[in-house]
Parts: C-alpha cells; structure tokens; sequence
C-alpha cells in the first residue's frame, strides 16, 4: 500500500513537472507522461491476483482522528477495477492528446491539468475514508471545470465550465453532508467498517435523507436526470477531455460511490426505487437526444448519458445478475466510448468538421482508424463477437422476471438499445462507408498517435469479447464480489443457448436496423421538433434560475449594506446593547452595588475629567475641539489603568490615542466645514443609543464583580508564565505564547485592515485624477 | 508644518524613540512593554516626523516601504510557530534555548521572542501604511 501511496505521490509532481517536460521534451514529452501513467497500471495490475483472492489491503495516515478524519487508502477488487481504468485509459489519452493539442496555445497548461485530474481519479477510487474521497471527488470536479474551460477565450466554453462546476459541486456538497450523517449514524467514515455497518445504518431513522444527500452528489457527477444537461455543454472541452473525463472516469465516479455504498446503503425500497426510476428516465432521455443529433461528438455525448442511465438503472435492480451487468458495462462503455470521443477528435483534426450530414466515407482518408471505430460501435450496438455483446445480453438478463414496473424496464430497455443499434449502424455507413464525402477542406490521414489509443482499445473490446474469462476472473468477478460478496463465480460467454435473452437481442437487432434505415428520413425531423418545438432547455432553466439568484442577493445586499458607515454603527451598538442588557437583567444577582473599593480623592478627580471631557466632545461645536476632549478622555482612563496596576493596558491605551489623535486631525482638515447636519430627532435618537451603550458597558463591569472566581483562568496562567512560557509578564505571555494564535489572528487582521484603508484610498485618488 | 523647532526635535527624537520602542519590545517578556507597544511606539515615532516634514521625508527616513514592514512581521510571526513541528511538539508551542555569550552572560531566546518581534514589526508598518496614506489625502 506504501508503494500505492508513493505512485500518488509521482503522479502528482508528474503533473507539476508537466509543462517543463511538455516544452523541453518536444515530440517524446507526451509519449513520456504515458509511460508515467503505463507505469501505474502494470504496478496495480500487480495487486490484480492478491485482490482476487479477496484480499484487501488498506493504510491509514492520521489526519485530525478525534473528527474521524484521516487520510485512507482502500484497495479491493472494485478500488482496483476503477484504478486500472483510470490509469490505462490515462495513458492512452495522453498519448492522444500529444498530437491533438498540438496547436492549441498554453498546452503546457492542458498537461497539467490533465495529469492533476488523472492523481485526483485515482485517489478518489482508492480512498479508504468517506471524506478522502470527497476531497478528491472536488478536485476531479475543479479539474473538469479548468479542462472544459480551456479554450478560455470563448464565452460558450467558460459558460459551460461554470455550469458543470456549479453542478457537480452543489452535489457534492450535499454528499458531504449526507457523508457526515453517515458517519454519525456509523460511527466511522473508513470504508471498511462502513461496509460491516450496513445493516444498522439502513435501519436507521435518519437512512433515507442521508441516503437522498448522497445520491444527489453521485447523480450530479454521473449526470442523471434532471442534473444531465452539463454534459452535453461540457463538450466544449477538448477531445482528450471528453474522451478521458467526460466519458470514461470521471462521470463514472458517481456511479463508482453507488457501488461502493451499495453493501452499506443499497437494497432497501427506496434505494431501489429512486435508482432505477432515474436511471431508466436518464437511459430513455439519453437515447433519444443521442438519435437527433448531428454534431458527432453531442451524439456520443447524448449515448454517455444514457449509458450511466442504464448503470443506475443496474444499481437500483440490484439483483445479482444486475450487479454483474453493472460491472461489465462499466468495462465495456469505457472501451468503446473512449474510442469513438478520440475518434471523433480526429475527424475533427482531419476534416475540420463534426457534422454527421457533411461527412461520409472517411474509410478511404483513415483506414486504421475507421476500422477502430466500427468495432467500436459494434460494441456500442452489443452486436457479436464484441464484449459489447456480453453486457447486453447480462442486461436483458437482469430485467427478465421483475416485479412490478419490470415490464416497462424490459421495454424502456430494448428501445434504448434499438437507438443505440440504429446510431451505430447510422455512423458506421454514413459516417466511414460509402463515398468520400466532406465539407470545406479535404481529410488528411491522421497521425499514428491519433489512432493508435482508439485501435487498442477497439481491439481490447474485441479481444476481450472472443476470450472472455481472463478479464472476468481477474478483473470483473473481484470487482463484482466487493460490491456483493455473495457471488463468487463469474462466467461469462458469447453463447449462451436459444433463450429469451438471445430473442430479444434479435428483436432488437431487427428493430435497430429498421430505425437506421429510417435515419435520413427521421433525423431532420428530429431535430426540427428538438430545436423548434421543445423550447424548454433544461441548460436555459438553469441559467435562468442563476440569474434570478444573482438579483435577489443583489437586491438583499443593497437592502441590509446602506453603505453609511453611521448606519453600521447603529446596528452594532443596538444589536449589542439589547443583547448585553438582557443577559444582565436575567442573571443580576441581588440588589446592591457593591464595587469593593473606596476611591482615593485624585481618583475621583481623574473620573470628573473623564466625564467633563466626554460632556464637552458632545456639546462643542468646533471639531477640534471634540478631538481634544475625546483625547483627554481616553488619557484619563489611561491613567485610571495605571492606578490599578494594569500597566501594559496604560501604556497601550496612550500609545493607541495619541495615534488616534493624530489620524483624526489629519482626516479633519480634508473634512467640509461644520455645520448642524443633524436635527433634533436625530440627536435624541442617537443619545439613546449612546445612553444605553454607554450604560450596558457599565453593567458589565459591575456584574463582573459579582461573578464566580472559582472559574478564573487568571490562577493558571499567573503560576505558569515563568514556568512554562520562561516570562514575568504575564499579559505578554497570554500575548504571544499561551494564546499566540489568536495574536496571529489580529495581527492578521490588522494587515486587511491596512490594505483596505491603501486600496480604498489609492481608488479614491486615481478616480479623481482620471475625472 | 514649516517650524524649524518642530523640524529639528523631530529628526533629533526619531533615533530615541526607535531606541525606546525597541527596549519596550525586549523588556516585554518581564517587565511591562512588548511588540505591540513597541510597534505603536515605533510608529508614532515616524508619525511625529511625517508630521514635521511630510510622508515622502519620512518614507525616505524609514528606507523601507510599510507594506515590506508588514510583510516582514507577518512572515516573522508565523516562522516563530514552526519550530516547534520539527521537535514533535504541537504547531505553536514555544521553543527556548539557553546562549551563554561573552560579557553579556546567560540569555534565554525564544520562539516566542520572534513571534513578538513579528508583532513589532506587523504594528509598526500597520499603523504607518493606515496614516501614512491618510495624511498623503
């Protein structure tokens, strides 16, 4: 496991190294940042027999513990599924985008980001504590924000960055409060000892709105219905991106946590319910939008979605076979729908457009790649021999025999699978078949680190769909027992026999092609009625629904911030006053007032002064005169300080005003001459809040002397300053050792202050030079 | 204020006052006094000179820029809390070693120490940033 943690810890410099290696390396530097990542997968593929066995491993690093919180890895079958993903599909992608962002400014900038989203996947899928997973899950979500944003000049890209950042981190604030609940319910937010708890936490009165909180960040992230939108909009994110976050890992991670929490949370009514209803809508709504597009990369955008609708959907069954179902077609779209996003990045590169109705024919420009991609979508269509083929057919499976709504799942589902069979065979002979047809400019043959990446992971698929069972019992059956440990074998086949199953696969075949056939005809009007008669967006409704929130705390904003700095003044000192006056009240011990002191006479003198001085700064009418009296008032009770001993106080008590004195001076002569702004409502209103200021400080005071002193802390830190902090004074002490990070604090705050006062002048003086 | 009697006592004080202003700071730890006193005595210090002159003069006399004053102390302040991680002990605690030096004798010095004088400092530009850039209205 150390070694595990190490491999974060390269991945992580790696990704800082980035650009000095993307500008110094040239051609090699891209190939170079794969074998970073090849490394990874060959070192956790290691890991792939131990897990097999259903060995576990797990370390802990001590973070603040008495909040349960640590740094944890986990590694099982499941942890070690998503990591070789994550890590495999790294590699190939970074070997992609070498050649794709080519001529892409600041792709230094892309490298790292990449990398540093690629360190955050992996940690989020090996985390062994809830709440280092929810670290990593924000990062993977502040990457994706920075990598759809790339092209940052572009108003559509930055819009689209800020809505799936929005999105995904509103979700995953309520996940965390839904981990934080779980916690309290279990006691532990380490994975491992979650997953012993699951009973008591389903039996819990506070499961369902955990329960909800959590799916709501992992229905965000894995764009589930109605949180789908922000995918499609995050395509505005280079190829690599789509290809690698947006379609392979990271919208997986939600889909990774329900697994992961099923054990814990999973199999209970409404666990059930809210999965599979979402999932089927997400699936069904995916597989329409996907059918009437005709920008390639929304296609495959749209076919995403419904992809993660039918992995809820999975979830929510929850059934062994589903289960299994679940795991395979997390492998098998991974495979295909990695390709096809790098394949459609390439057509781009090659022929300058995405449009499905310009294209046609590419076979002729891209062999190597056009053969890639029809695997590819073969898989897509679950066609045979891909392992496309084997995840459909497990997914039938799991639907037959259902209760209750499992007609309408069945159905739901062979119809989003006749979509999917229709747009493959659609792409596969519009698209690469045929004759060469293109707008603008001519293909060009796209380079070998272009096609390299989709052409291993179409022939994975394939390869992978003839000789199944390497890939199931090492990978897929140790996946599939940590979410279920019931199950302990897995075989998987092509054929399976004449049965139900194998009917409907040809049903649907024949319907799909059906659909194709119809494609040129049904398409336009389509698409016509998507963008003419549906004018509700769910994209436009979120903007919309921002926008009145930026009005509405602009309105409360200028409601509650009058901008006077009297206003604010009052609203503190009322707010205080009230406060203050009702706590003495209520807990005023007795009748009398008894201060324990008699007054020497020059005391007495110094408090006249005190007094006179305050009358006279209210009453005069010159200003600097009022500046004076407030002075000398502050240095009588300086010198009242020095009497009683408190001598550090004194000395900053006239230090402090005579600084003050001098600030107001200074500040007075830039001041309009004086006049009687104030009428006489005004000032009555504003003697009563002095009054009561004024009044409640001096009930403080007197209360003070009626409190306990058994609670003082005074005792301790008076025996302890030479002791422990080696120092005689004892306020210096409390100062800068006993309560040093509270003086950090001040000071730091000081230092705001300073720079507010700077900036708020600097603005003034160069609106007025520019005026 | 174009008073030479102003002017001279001004440039005369300056040194005693820093010179005072840096006693309190070191008396502080026994004796009343300590970085933020040091500080606000620093600062009026400075104060009295712009006051006499004018904020140019007086920038020119503190060599420095307050911002870099605040910058120092700040930085000063949060060092000081580092040493003690590298002794195992908790963030902040306060570290002291013992020096015996020639002529003067034993003298204790502190983590503490530091982040004291990083008050100093911290205050000290402070107050001169705020009324440095007042009097420039």
């Amino acid at each position: 496991m150390q070694g595990i943690l190490s491999y974060l810890i390269i991945l992580l410099i790696t990704a800082f190294l980035a650009p000095a290696i993307i500008n110094r390396a040239g051609k090699a530097a891209s190939w170079l940042l794969g074998l970073v990542s090849v490394a990874g997968f060959l070192y956790l593929l290691r890991f792939a027999a131990a897990t097999a066995r259903g060995n576990t491993l797990s370390m802990t690093l001590e973070w603040l513990p008495q909040l349960h919180l640590n740094f944890s890895l986990y590694l099982d079958g499941l942890s070690l599924f998503f990591a070789l993903l994550v890590t495999g599909m790294g590699a190939l992608v970074l070997v992609f985008a070498g050649k794709y962002m080519q001529p892409y400014p600041q792709k230094d900038r892309f490298f790292l980001l990449i990398l540093l989203f690629e360190f955050a996947m992996l940690a989020l899928v090996l985390s062994g504590n809830l709440f280092t997973l929810f670290i990593f899950w924000e990062l993977t979500s502040v990457s994706s924000f920075l990598l759809v944003g790339f092209s940052h000049e572009k108003p559509e890209a930055r819009n689209a960055a800020l809505q799936a950042l929005l999105i995904t981190v509103a979700g995953g604030l309520s996940m965390m409060a839904g981990f934080i609940m779980l916690g309290q319910i279990s006691g532990t937010l380490e994975i491992n000892e979650l997953l012993k708890s699951g009973e008591l936490v389903r039996s819990h009165p506070h499961y369902l709105p955990a329960l909800i909180l959590i799916l709501a960040g992992a229905f965000t992230k894995s764009a589930q219905f109605p949180f789908h939108f922000w995918l499609p909009g995050a395509m505005q994110a280079p190829s690599p991106v789509s290809a690698y976050l947006h379609s392979a890992t990271m919208v997986k991670a939600g889909i990774y946590l329900l697994m992961r929490l099923s054990p814990v949370m999973g199999g209970t009514p409404e666990w059930k319910y809210i999965l599979t209803i979402t999932g089927a809508i997400t699936m069904i709504l995916g597989g329409y939008f996907a059918y009437s597009q005709t920008d390639f990369k929304k296609v495959l955008a749209y076919t995403t979605i419904s992809a993660l609708g039918i992995l809820v959907l999975m979830l929510g069954i929850d059934t062994n076979i589903s289960i299994k179902a679940a795991v395979i077609f997390m492998l098998v779209h991974a495979l295909y729908k990695g390709a096809l996003f790098m394949i459609a990045g390439l057509i781009d590169k090659s022929a300058g457009t995405r449009d499905l109705r310009k294209l046609g024919g590419l076979f002729h420009v891209m062999p190597e790649a056009s053969v890639a991609a029809v695997i590819s979508l073969l898989s897509m269509a679950g066609l045979p021999p891909m392992i496309g083929f084997i995840g459909k057919e497990l997914i039938y499976e799991a639907k037959i025999g259902l209760p209750e709504i499992g007609n309408w799942l069945m159905v739901a589902g062979v119809l989003t699978n006749v979509i999917m069979v229709a747009i493959s065979f659609a792409l596969i002979f519009h698209l690469f078949g045929g004759k060469l047809r293109y707008a603008g400019r001519v293909p060009t043959r796209p380079a070998f680190a272009l096609w390299i990446g989709p052409a291993i992971l179409a022939g994975t698929s394939l390869l992978f769909g003839l000789f199944p069972s390497t890939v199931a019992d090492l990978l897929l059956r140790p996946a599939i027992t940590s979410i279920r440990p019931a199950i302990d074998t897995l075989s998987l086949s092509l054929w399976h026999g004449f049965n139900e199953v194998l009917l409907m696969s040809l049903v649907t075949i024949g319907a799909g092609i059906t659909l194709y056939l119809l494609y040129r005809k049904v398409n336009p009007v389509l698409t016509y009625f998507n963008n003419e008669v549906i004018t509700f967006r769910f994209a436009n409704a979120f903007n919309r629904t921002m926008d009145l929130f930026l009005k509405l705390t602009k309105k409360k904003t200028s409601l509650i911030q009058s901008g006077y700095q009297r206003y604010y003044l009052m609203a503190i000192f009322i707010m205080t006053s009230v406060l203050a006056w009702y706590q003495i009240y209520y807990t005023w011990q007795g009748t009398g007032i008894n201060t324990g002191l008699t007054p020497a006479i020059f005391e007495i003198l110094i408090a006249g002064l005190i007094v006179s001085a305050a009358v006279v700064a209210v009453a005069v009418k010159s200003r600097v005169l009022a500046i004076l009296s407030m002075g000398a008032a502050g240095y009588g009770i300086g010198m009242l300080f020095l009497i009683y001993g408190a001598i550090d106080v004194a000395i900053t008590m006239l230090l402090a005003e005579t600084l003050v004195l001098v600030l107001f001076m200074v500040v007075v002569f830039h001041l309009p001459k004086f006049t009687n702004f104030s009428g006489r409502g005004s000032r009555i209103r504003d003697a009563v809040i002095a009054i009561s200021t004024g009044g409640f400080m001096t009930g403080l005071v007197l209360k003070a002397g009626q409190m306990d002193p058994a609670g003082r802390v005074s005792a301790f830190y008076t025996e302890n300053a030479l002791p422990l902090a080696h120092g005689k004074n004892v306020v210096n002490v409390i100062l800068v050792d006993f309560r040093a990070l509270d003086t950090l604090g001040e000071i730091t705050v000081l230092v705001i202050a300073a720079i507010g006062v700077a900036a708020l002048l600097k603005l003034k003086s160069k609106k007025g030079s520019a005026a | 204020m174009k008073s030479h009697i102003v002017r001279l006592a001004a440039s005369k004080l300056l040194p005693f006052t820093l010179l005072l202003s840096v006693i309190v700071f070191y008396r502080g730890h026994n004796e009343p006094g300590g970085g933020f006193i040091g500080g606000l005595m620093a600062a009026a210090g400075f104060v009295f000179y712009a006051l006499a002159f004018d904020t140019q003069e007086a920038e020119k006399k503190l060599r420095v820029s307050p911002l870099t004053l605040i910058i120092a102390g700040l930085s000063t302040a949060f060092i000081s809390t580092l040493p003690a991680l590298f002794s195992g002990n908790p963030f902040f605690t306060g570290e002291w070693i013992s020096v015996t030096l020639p002529f003067i004798g034993k003298i204790k010095a502190g983590t503490p120490l530091l982040f004291d004088l990083g008050v100093y400092l911290t205050v000290w530009g402070v107050m001169l940033t705020i009324i440095f850039n007042l009097m420039e209205e």
